[in-house]
């Protein structure tokens, strides 16, 4: 029985997909690039620490920066070669950032080391987890989290494969699959078990009927549930295909793992496998290259670290050809300005465009409020107003408007008629309310701290204060005694000692008074005291 | 190669051109229904409209330091002219159609700071500015060619639009004449004098102005605007939920008068077919600029402007309703806005 699909809002159904003709040329392996460059963040979380110095040698698999405590994921050698530099390098992001990053001179493509990872079936379920958290695996969709952050959990319902590689261009998730299903599968069993997971579900959109051919053989007979979706882009955001396979929406401000629902990516489950019946570490992806500029477009077996004009090369760029390079897709990718950087364990497409291939000079208009940005969003937001909030500085609005579950699919910028930027201003916004809230709790913190210094100086000058009362409590309670036993004593003597105390003060009085009236004369007279 | 580019690389493009291109032509059927039927003069109607609206746009722009060239591309201020045209009497005289352009792209669009931000329809503010300044000239309707005693030609139309007269002397007011010698009113206006005076439905709707089924002419105007308008939701440049909304409104009110008096109340198909009903549901009520945005209110927006049609043409003194329903229901489109804001993923709870 097929399994009952609930679907989503929204979504876009680009006229153009390109998936052809990448898609249909096998995988090909690259030669080793003659050097490499692995930075230390590929992945969401901390950065990794580098274990390594310059100059040293490294082996193929060997551990060259191990994570950091929390959130963090390794990072190792490809090969085998020299470690030439640590220090910032061009990376792929937004901005041009140059990242921290280690650098290795290859000189052949070596062996994994035997003393690193030792290859064994029978692992315990610990020593499995163990594996996968030194083989610095993490999400290959796109997020790149940690794999083996996600597998702590026990008692899991739903183990969902996502596989649904909606954007156009990528064909990367396609052809592992209609390539290396088996190993994707045992990858899955190593997962679920791991999680023991109640149910597994194999998300695959229809429009890759030969990868979903070659899943449908490798889970025969299995307990995987392989799921046809229909083809509509953002079907495979984690929280859209939870939304469509199972009709639950993850709570705003939660992670569906809180629903006991993990998702992965195919290629991670394959880079799981590897890791557990290979002993390899994340150290090569498959990447699509493709584009109008390149000439042979297809699916690359990388090492993680090749710079990506080294693959482009490869690939036969045509650079007269050449208008940009997008790593990513045409919807969310980014923009490669410096093409020294390297291909990461999260690049899954770079498409080098040609002439007319991708918008170009497109300058925004004014928003009409078509509403088709309504239609388009699969958060059920409303975008135009979202943008308008933002774009007069009204952020309080647009937060009210759910902002922060904007999941920046850029469905609405794709479907805008006046092509307006939006997903740019909904980031700008989001971030200018991330600063906010942290001055807020900085804000916060700051009058805890004044209100707790208040307190104690106030406490502390209570206490003296009833010191100070108290001596003097003491101190006229023995002035009492003491004058209850002179009473006793001499009871005439009593006014007597004042007399003494004011005539002192009354001598005091007269030198004071005798100084003003010489001041007064100096004043009114300034140079009697130069004649005389 | 430095150069800063955002996602997405690449997009359906920029439509706001063709989506006006678009609306103006599928306004095609019912302009060229509305000329076989009144004549020429809708023709030199429109082109006046769309000359003055595009002078004025250039203007304003420049003043506004835009650059005219690239934003007159958009087309806007073309559609605000062919509607504003096609909703006057076609043989008003040129100052009304240029003067009520004029103001509608001044005041109705950039004074407000332009394409995007006029909380009204613009081409209704120029039609409601021209009903309550030129009353006489803007309820000037002739009767269609086929009722009129001696319907004018092309030149005829040229002439009396610029000068008042035709080449044979005869005024607007001749050509108002039916072929009984009488003046002939729209059947919307036509209706709402006769029941004044005390006839009943079936009574008056033996008159031929009252054509097949909604009245002479304007029924055929509206099946047209009516299949214009289906295109424009084949096309997917508008959805059903405004002119769904206007036409809803306006056949549920007029269904129920019609129902509890069915000989002081026209029927449903009357209203649905007559005036610009058809004009006003799937072109000047989808403007989405002064329209509500989200999905819901859309269709309270348009149930509101065919509400609001009903009400003022069956009491009000004005010959259509179409212009201040939309406006009015313009001044509360941001409030639906705030009460049909559609639930958040991740929100259900919360509701």
């Amino acid at each position: 029985m097929a399994w009952h699909l609930h679907g989503f809002p929204g979504g876009i159904h680009p006229a153009r997909m390109n998936k052809s003709p990448a898609v249909d040329n096998p995988i090909e392996s690259l030669p080793l690039p003659p050097h490499l460059i692995l930075p230390l963040h590929q992945h969401s979380g901390e950065p990794a620490i580098p274990v390594i110095e310059v100059g040293q040698k490294v082996r193929r698999g060997q551990l060259i920066a191990k994570a950091a405590p929390g959130r963090s994921a390794a990072v190792h050698a490809p090969a085998n070669g020299e470690i030439s530099f640590i220090g910032f390098h061009a990376c792929p992001n937004d901005s041009g950032m140059h990242e921290q990053c280690i650098g290795i001179c290859t000189d052949e493509e070596g062996e994994l080391d035997e003393d690193e990872f030792v290859d064994d079936i029978s692992l315990t379920e610990e020593e499995m987890r163990q594996r996968i958290a030194m083989a610095g695996i993490v999400g290959l969709g796109g997020a790149g989290f940690p794999t083996v952050k996600k597998l702590t959990r026990h008692g899991t319902k739903y183990l969902i494969i996502n596989a649904a590689e909606c954007e156009p261009y990528i064909s990367c998730d396609d052809r592992l699959m209609r390539e290396r299903a088996p190993q994707i599968v045992e990858g899955i069993h190593i997962l679920a078990r791991l999680l023991q997971a109640e149910k597994i579900l194999f998300a695959i959109e229809d429009n890759k009927p030969e990868a979903l051919k070659a899943i449908a053989l490798a889970c025969f007979e299995t307990d995987i549930e392989v799921v046809v979706i229909p083809t509509k882009y953002p079907s495979g955001a984690q929280k859209q295909l939870v939304q469509n396979l199972l009709g639950i929406e993850v709570p705003s401000g939660q992670h569906s793992t809180s629903l006991g629902i993990v998702m992965y990516n195919v290629g991670t489950c394959y880079a799981v496998s590897r890791a557990i019946a290979h002993s390899e570490p994340l150290i090569s992806r498959i990447v699509t290259v493709t584009g109008d500029a390149v000439q042979r477009p297809g699916n690359y077996e990388v090492l993680v670290g090749t710079p990506i004009e080294y693959l482009l090369q490869h690939a036969g760029v045509h650079s007269d050809k050449l208008r940009r390079v997008v790593m990513g897709g045409p919807i969310m990718g980014i923009a490669i300005n410096n093409l020294s950087a390297p291909v990461t364990k999260l690049t899954n497409c770079l498409i080098a465009s040609g002439p007319n291939e991708l918008d170009e000079d497109l300058r925004a208009r004014e928003c009409i409020r078509c509403g088709d940005c309504v239609e388009a969003c699969p958060a059920s937001l409303l975008p135009q107003q979202l943008y308008w909030h933002i774009k007069t500085g009204a952020y309080e609005r647009a937060e009210k408007l759910h902002l922060d579950d904007c999941i920046e699919c850029g469905a609405c910028a794709y479907v805008c008629p006046s092509h307006i930027p939006l997903v740019q201003y909904y980031r700008h916004g989001k971030s200018h309310l991330w600063l906010r809230q942290q001055e807020r709790q900085k804000a916060e913190h700051a009058k805890q701290r004044f209100e707790a210094r208040q307190a104690r100086l106030d406490r502390e000058k209570e206490e003296k204060a009833l010191r100070h009362k108290r001596a003097a409590e003491a101190r006229l309670a023995a002035a009492q005694a003491n004058e209850a036993r002179a009473t006793e004593a001499q009871p005439a003597a009593k006014a007597e000692p004042d007399k003494p105390v004011i005539e002192q003060h009354n001598d005091r009085m007269s030198e004071v008074l005798a100084a003003v009236e010489r001041a007064r004369k100096k004043k009114t007279d300034p140079d009697a005291e130069n004649k005389s | 190669m430095t150069m800063v580019v955002s996602s997405p690389h690449r997009t359906r493009g920029d439509r706001v051109a063709r989506l006006m291109l678009l609306v103006i032509g599928c306004t095609a059927p019912g302009m060229a229904t509305l000329m076989s039927f009144f004549g020429w003069g809708v023709m030199f109607q429109v082109w006046l409209a769309i000359g003055a609206a595009v002078a004025t746009e250039a203007l304003c722009l420049s003043a506004r330091g835009r650059s005219p060239k690239r934003e007159l591309k958009d087309f806007t201020a073309m559609l605000t002219g062919v509607l504003l045209g096609l909703a006057i009497p076609p043989y008003a005289p040129w100052w009304i159609i240029v003067t009520g352009t004029a103001f509608a792209i001044v005041f109705g669009k950039h004074l407000y700071g332009g394409l995007g931000m006029n909380p009204f329809n613009p081409a209704m503010v120029g039609y409601v500015f021209l009903l309550i300044t030129f009353p006489t000239q803007m309820t000037s309707w002739t009767p269609p060619l086929s009722l009129s005693d001696a319907p004018p030609g092309l030149f005829d139309s040229v002439a009396i639009i610029f000068t008042g007269e035709t080449f044979d002397d005869r005024t607007l007011n001749a050509l108002r004449l039916g072929v009984d010698g009488f003046t002939m009113a729209t059947p919307l206006d036509a209706l709402k004098v006769d029941l004044n005076q005390g006839l009943m439905i079936s009574e008056v709707q033996q008159h031929p102005v009252y054509g097949a089924f909604a009245g002479a002419g304007w029924e055929w105007v509206n099946v047209a605007f009516l299949f214009g308008g289906f295109i424009l939701i084949q096309q997917k440049a508008i959805t059903w939920a405004i002119p769904g909304g206007v036409l809803t409104g306006l056949f549920a009110s007029s269904l129920l008068f019609n129902i509890w008096n069915p000989d002081a109340y026209a029927s449903p198909l009357f209203h649905l077919f007559s005036g610009g009903t058809m004009l006003a549901a799937f072109f000047i009520a989808t403007d989405p600029v002064s329209a509500s945005t989200t999905p819901k209110g859309r269709w309270y927006y348009g149930l509101g402007i065919g509400v609001l049609i009903y009400l003022i043409r069956t009491f009000g003194g004005y010959p259509d309703a179409v212009a201040f329903a939309v406006l009015l229901m313009n001044i509360a489109a941001p409030t639906i806005d705030l009460y049909t804001t559609p639930v958040v993923y991740g929100h259900k709870q919360e509701h």
